[in-house]
């Protein structure tokens, strides 16, 4: 069996498949990816089918290697790659032979990267799932975050090309869209408009479970206790010190702080990857509004899976490069007239 | 009155009261039953709380205006007769190194410890909802006695199996983390191992009593957990 060996990971990798479904009423939130659109491209790279499992990494990918060939992608935001001491582009597939030292560097644009190796990280699933809940300690490997040393099963990856995007990959652009509730009726008008006129950031208090944001802080009129209910991803919860917390992969599944708002599911991918410090306004929408926006990007996003293409010939596309680099006007027309016949 | 709260554009809230109350939580376990008897197409998962019913669904199946009107006439026409309930009898040595607070709790109410014990496993409690973390049971029915505060300043560590009161709730707490309630000691019970066949023991709706158990007793049901016995088996109601 194939192996992926971890020679010195960043500081939060950890094993994420689609997450664990269906344990809500049990206590056990889903886990799985913070920002599943760039886990399924990953995934969709390689060849893999969309719940196989992959690395998730928190900034800092870190040294890698296999024990035998496969192709490997690397998504989530701009990232410093090399295989072997090659220099090679995030959001496409490589090969990568047996022993050559993958080295993934530090997001520079993003905050979730995930590296997906054909075949997919195999280990045991706990609870129906192969995704880590660092904060239940279960899933993945032993339920924790990856150290030197550790080795991973890798499954048999289907027999493909290289792959990329036909077009990059982008987020929506704009304030971060809200539907208010469910207790958007602890909070009166000045509360709301602390939240809506602030210019939010990230703040550095962030991990799998949560995020706060700094910017404001939201008095509540009725208190800031509530009797405990269920949390969906992307609630924003305020606990007594009218700091927002954003509720996310790793989130308690019911609370007893009051819920202002739930981040629409179409931005939440774009918030979870903002940089530490990254500014931005929120602005509510209905939620009959927030479906057909979460219904366009899911589709905006099969568009982009269904793009996927194998790579041009490397042998091919260099040379016409280099051509176009040392002649380029006069090949170009030459090109161009040849085609027309 | 029922009503529907809005949780984004995957969830909405199922809301009969914004306090404990055993008929209002009877309600909320009703219609989480009817639901996975009668599955309404779309609706992903469901999450009973004290109150409420989170209802998780996927918009390009059914829209939230459409499910939130049909939920409203789900929980219009709810079955009144009793629910079967489970009724657990869940051993505790209030003892040891999980016993944390009950001298404290016992000068605070001016009893003695024994009494404390006597009190609290003389209840029978209803499990209002599994949440905060796998398999973690709230239970409502804590003598009003022993009801009280939360400590000022959580604890970092409690132990799995910890059985503990917040305020007016009393817990079986399911895997190991930060809490602030107080503990009266542990239960050899395990409410949460990915491991069993039965990941978990506990739902809501089910009934509990304890009985205390000394630490040689602890130790045997200890034993018996660890070589995969199940050590207490729940009576229909």
């Amino acid at each position: 069996m194939s192996i992926l060996r971890v020679l010195r990971p960043g500081p939060m990798v950890s094993v994420q498949d689609r997450g664990r479904r269906g344990l809500l009423s049990m206590g056990v939130s889903a886990s799985g990816p913070m920002d599943p659109q760039s886990f399924a491209l990953a995934n969709a790279l390689v060849a893999n089918d969309p719940d196989c499992a992959v690395l998730e990494f928190a900034g800092l990918g870190g040294l890698f290697e296999l024990t035998a060939p496969a192709r490997i992608a690397v998504t989530g935001g701009s990232v410093a790659i090399t295989i072997d001491g090659r220099s090679v582009d995030p959001w496409e597939a490589h090969e990568v032979k047996a022993g050559e030292p993958i080295e993934i560097g530090m997001l520079t644009d993003a905050t979730w990267g995930y590296l997906a190796i054909s075949g997919g990280i195999a280990v045991e699933p706990v609870l129906g799932a192969r995704a880590t809940h660092l904060r239940t300690g279960i899933g993945g490997l032993q339920g924790r975050v990856l150290q030197p040393g550790d080795e991973l099963p890798l499954g048999a990856g289907a027999h493909a090309p290289c792959l990329h995007l036909a077009k990059p990959f982008t987020r929506p652009e704009g304030p971060i869209r809200i539907v208010p509730g469910p207790q958007d009726y602890y909070f009166d008008e000045d509360a709301w408009n602390i939240l809506l006129s602030a210019t939010l950031s990230i703040s550095s208090k962030r991990d799998r479970m949560a995020m706060a944001l700094d910017g404001a802080i939201i008095p509540s009129h009725r208190g800031h206790d509530i009797v405990s209910d269920g949390i969906a991803f992307g609630s924003i919860q305020v606990p007594g010190s009218g700091v927002p917390y954003v509720l996310t992969a790793e989130r308690q599944t019911t609370g007893g702080y009051p819920k202002i708002a739930t981040v629409a599911s179409c931005d939440l991918p774009r918030l979870v990857q903002m940089t530490t410090g990254t500014r931005f306004t929120m602005v509510t929408v209905t939620r009959d509004e927030a479906e057909e926006l979460l219904i366009a990007e899911r589709r905006r996003l099969r568009a982009i899976l269904e793009g996927i293409a194998p790579k041009p010939d490397f042998s091919f596309d260099s040379s016409t490069l280099l051509m176009k680099n040392l002649i380029s006007g006069v090949i170009l027309a030459e090109a161009e007239v040849q085609e027309a016949c | 009155m029922v009503r529907i709260l809005d949780a984004g554009d995957q969830a909405l809230v199922v809301e009969w009261a914004e306090h404990i109350d055993e008929t209002v939580n009877a309600q909320v376990v009703r219609l989480a039953a009817d639901l996975a008897a009668s599955p309404i197409e779309g609706i992903t998962e469901t999450v009973p709380t004290y109150r409420s019913l989170l209802v998780c669904y996927d918009p390009e199946i059914i829209r939230g205006r459409i499910l939130g009107e049909r939920l409203l006439e789900r929980a219009g026409r709810l079955d009144e007769a009793p629910l079967e309930s489970r009724l657990w009898r869940v051993p505790v040595f209030y003892g040891g190194p999980a016993c944390l607070d009950l001298d404290e709790l016992a000068e605070m109410k001016g009893m003695s410890p024994a009494d404390i014990v006597e009190l609290h496993s003389s209840a029978e409690y209803r499990i209002y909802m599994i949440g905060f973390a796998p398999g973690f049971a709230y239970l409502g029915g804590l003598p009003e006695v022993l009801h009280t505060p939360r400590l000022q300043t959580p604890r970092q560590y409690i132990a799995a199996s910890s059985i503990g009161i917040g305020g007016k709730q009393a817990s079986i707490n399911s895997v190991p983390g930060p809490s602030g309630w107080r503990y009266l000691g542990r239960t050899p019970v395990r409410p949460f191992d990915p491991q069993r066949a039965e990941p978990f023991l506990f739902r809501a709706g089910d009934r509990v009593r304890f009985f205390p158990i000394s630490e040689r007793e602890a130790e045997e049901y200890d034993r018996r957990v660890a070589a995969g016995e199940s050590i207490v088996e729940p009576v229909s109601v």
